[in-house]
């Protein structure tokens, strides 16, 4: 674990980890026989680290979904697709550095994968607007949707985003007009889309990429209508109160699957994603397999009717 | 400016934002103007379609208001009168949402923030949705979400136009993922709307901002826009917090959306039903 950005209910697993490797360095030297001790603090931190993740409160989740370390769309696509040769710009205005998109084969499947990319770090973050995409950004994304389309190629995208940008550019070239089409233009889309949040799924802004046929929710990624912090800053007119807004949110991958949002939770491996890239993209590229296997079965009439139907079923009323 | 206002504490003003005077009191015989703060006398206000005399500025109008305004006298036939919204998350801020549902209810005698129904325009059968801001801000939860989708596909099943008066700060916090959700489900009944060659004509009001805006409410074959509407994404407080500079005046206004081509035009009110008749006849109906 990288010292730098360990969160702090990882400390006690860290700290744990750090005698382990005292106690093999000491070993190492030969004098005292400790397997058996090192046995039995690998089988603790092994113990520790399921108890403190399997009951993370919503804003510990927030801050793994958040995580620097996490892996990014890049890194999904490199591990879980090969072949990729990315495609720039919406063909009106620019190129949107915080959605990426293009070609890639994931096993023998020409696909068509779109999603939000956050910087690595400060540098690449300002050049990729922390991941907050213009309306450019959407409309990059809906043309190469319908290329996919047009050459009957499924969509896989990836969502990361904190939210779409709330600046004077984006307004001016209709941040509102650009998700909505999105959404709209989405739901006529006659091949297979699978929708994974990876990280952070901030309102419309995730929504803007994530009308699909299936949508699966990595373990500890979010998704919300309003970030923790804005519905605080409303609610309680205090932006610190985030941890018990994220609570009322609702807004991890259980409480969906829960309310029939999401059709599935991609387990990451023991510690968070952030801990082991290539096992994260392991599970979910065998759930995208999967899924896709179930698609294919379906015409393209089938496919326009069955995403419809999802997003039809949802919502709750009382009505006499 | 002069040294001593760098330490006075100030909420930033918003160019071109009227900040409500508490004189439009229900059964007051006056009112006075959000922006010239002229002294209207209440019932010229209501037969002016609640447009100011003076400087045309455009009052809000409730669900009710609107739709009385637009369709032919008793042509109307409301639909989904009893859906109601649910408290299905137990969310609690400084209140409960199911208190805070009741509390609108009883303020503002409506179920929830959007009328729908069926009617006539000049003879002309439509299918009418309009947003009423006094009712949680005009924000969108499931009963919003429903009962627009709902709209739309009976619209499909008469085959008739669909008419969408919008106003509305986004979507509803207290229904959380299952608000955002109706932002696709209400784009997706447009999508097959539009499927089925019927137009849609969407009229956006003062304000129409956050998840509906980049929803239904942006999705007309022909977006309107009234004067002075406030209209976009996010809105401009949340802009000028991120970007740390003052917007240009007028910016997010109707007018400066038409400039940028985001809206077909601006009507006044007085004008809107026909242009709505003009329009309907284009497309046919």
């Amino acid at each position: 674990m990288d010292p730098k950005h360990l969160l702090d209910f990882e400390k006690p697993v860290a700290e744990l980890n750090k005698k382990v490797e005292t106690l093999k360095k000491s070993a190492k030297t030969g004098e005292i026989d400790m397997s058996s001790e090192l046995e039995l603090m690998e089988d603790r931190i092994k113990k520790l680290k399921k108890e403190i993740f399997s009951s993370l409160s919503p804003n510990q989740i927030v801050s793994i979904a958040r995580h620097p370390k996490r892996p990014s769309t890049i890194d999904y696509v490199n591990l879980i697709f090969r072949d990729f040769v990315e495609l720039h710009g919406d063909k009106y205005f620019g190129d949107d550095k915080a959605i990426i998109g293009g070609f890639a084969k994931l096993e023998d499947t020409p696909c068509m994968v779109i999603g939000h990319q956050k910087g690595k770090n400060t540098k690449e973050n300002i050049e990729r607007n922390f991941g907050s995409a213009h309306p450019e950004g959407y409309r990059k994304a809906l043309r190469l949707m319908k290329m996919a389309e047009k050459f009957s190629r499924p969509i896989i995208t990836f969502v990361d985003t904190m939210g779409a940008y709330p600046g004077l550019g984006a307004e001016e070239r209709g941040q509102a007009e650009a998700i909505a089409r999105n959404l709209r233009d989405m739901m006529l889309l006659s091949v297979p889309v699978i929708v994974i949040i990876t990280g952070e799924g901030g309102s419309g802004g995730a929504l803007g990429i994530a009308v699909g046929n299936r949508v699966l929710m990595l373990e500890y990624s979010i998704y919300s209508v309003i970030s923790p912090e804005g519905c605080a800053s409303i609610l309680f007119r205090d932006a610190k109160r985030a941890a018990e807004a994220a609570e009322n949110l609702k807004l991890t991958a259980k409480d969906h699957l829960r309310l029939g949002i999401i059709d599935e939770i991609v387990k990451e491996p023991s510690g968070g994603a952030h801990n082991d890239h290539s096992a994260a993209a392991g599970n979910l590229k065998a759930a995208i397999l999967r899924h896709l296997e179930d698609l294919k079965k379906m015409s393209p009439a089938e496919l326009k009717k069955d995403r419809y139907e999802k997003f039809r079923k949802m919502g709750q009323f009382e009505e006499s | 400016m002069p040294l001593s206002e760098w330490f006075s504490k100030k909420k930033p003003k918003i160019s071109g934002e009227y900040k409500a005077e508490k004189l439009d009191v229900p059964g007051s015989l006056w009112v006075k103007c959000y922006k010239c703060k002229e002294t209207i006398y209440s019932k010229d206000l209501e037969k002016n379609l609640k447009v100011c005399p003076k400087c045309s500025y455009h009052f809000k109008l409730s669900g009710k208001e609107r739709i009385a305004m637009l369709l032919d006298d008793a042509s109307f036939s409301p639909y989904d009168i009893s859906m109601r919204s649910k408290d299905f998350l137990n969310f609690f801020d400084t209140a409960k949402y199911e208190q805070r549902i009741r509390d609108y209810e009883a303020k503002t005698s409506l179920l929830d923030a959007v009328v729908t129904g069926e009617g006539t325009i000049k003879g002309k059968h439509v299918v009418i949705c309009a947003m009423d801001f006094s009712f949680m801000g005009g924000s969108m939860g499931s009963v919003v979400g429903e009962k627009i989708t709902r709209a739309v596909e009976k619209a499909i099943g008469l085959n008739v136009p669909v008419i969408i008066c919008s106003t509305s700060g986004g979507a509803r916090m207290q229904e959380s993922i299952m608000s955002l959700m109706q932002m696709a489900k209400t784009s997706g009944a447009l999508a097959k709307l539009a499927e089925a060659k019927l137009p849609y004509i969407s009229l956006l009001a003062d304000p129409t901002t956050g998840g509906v805006s980049a929803s239904f409410a942006m999705l007309g074959d022909i977006n309107i826009a009234e004067p002075g509407a406030l209209i976009g994404f996010a809105g401009p407080r949340v802009i000028e917090q991120t970007i740390r500079q003052k917007l240009p005046p007028g910016f997010q206004r109707a007018e400066y959306l038409v400039d940028h081509g985001m809206v077909d035009f601006v009507v006044e009110r007085r004008a809107l039903k026909d242009t709505l008749v003009k329009c309907l006849d284009w497309f046919g109906y």
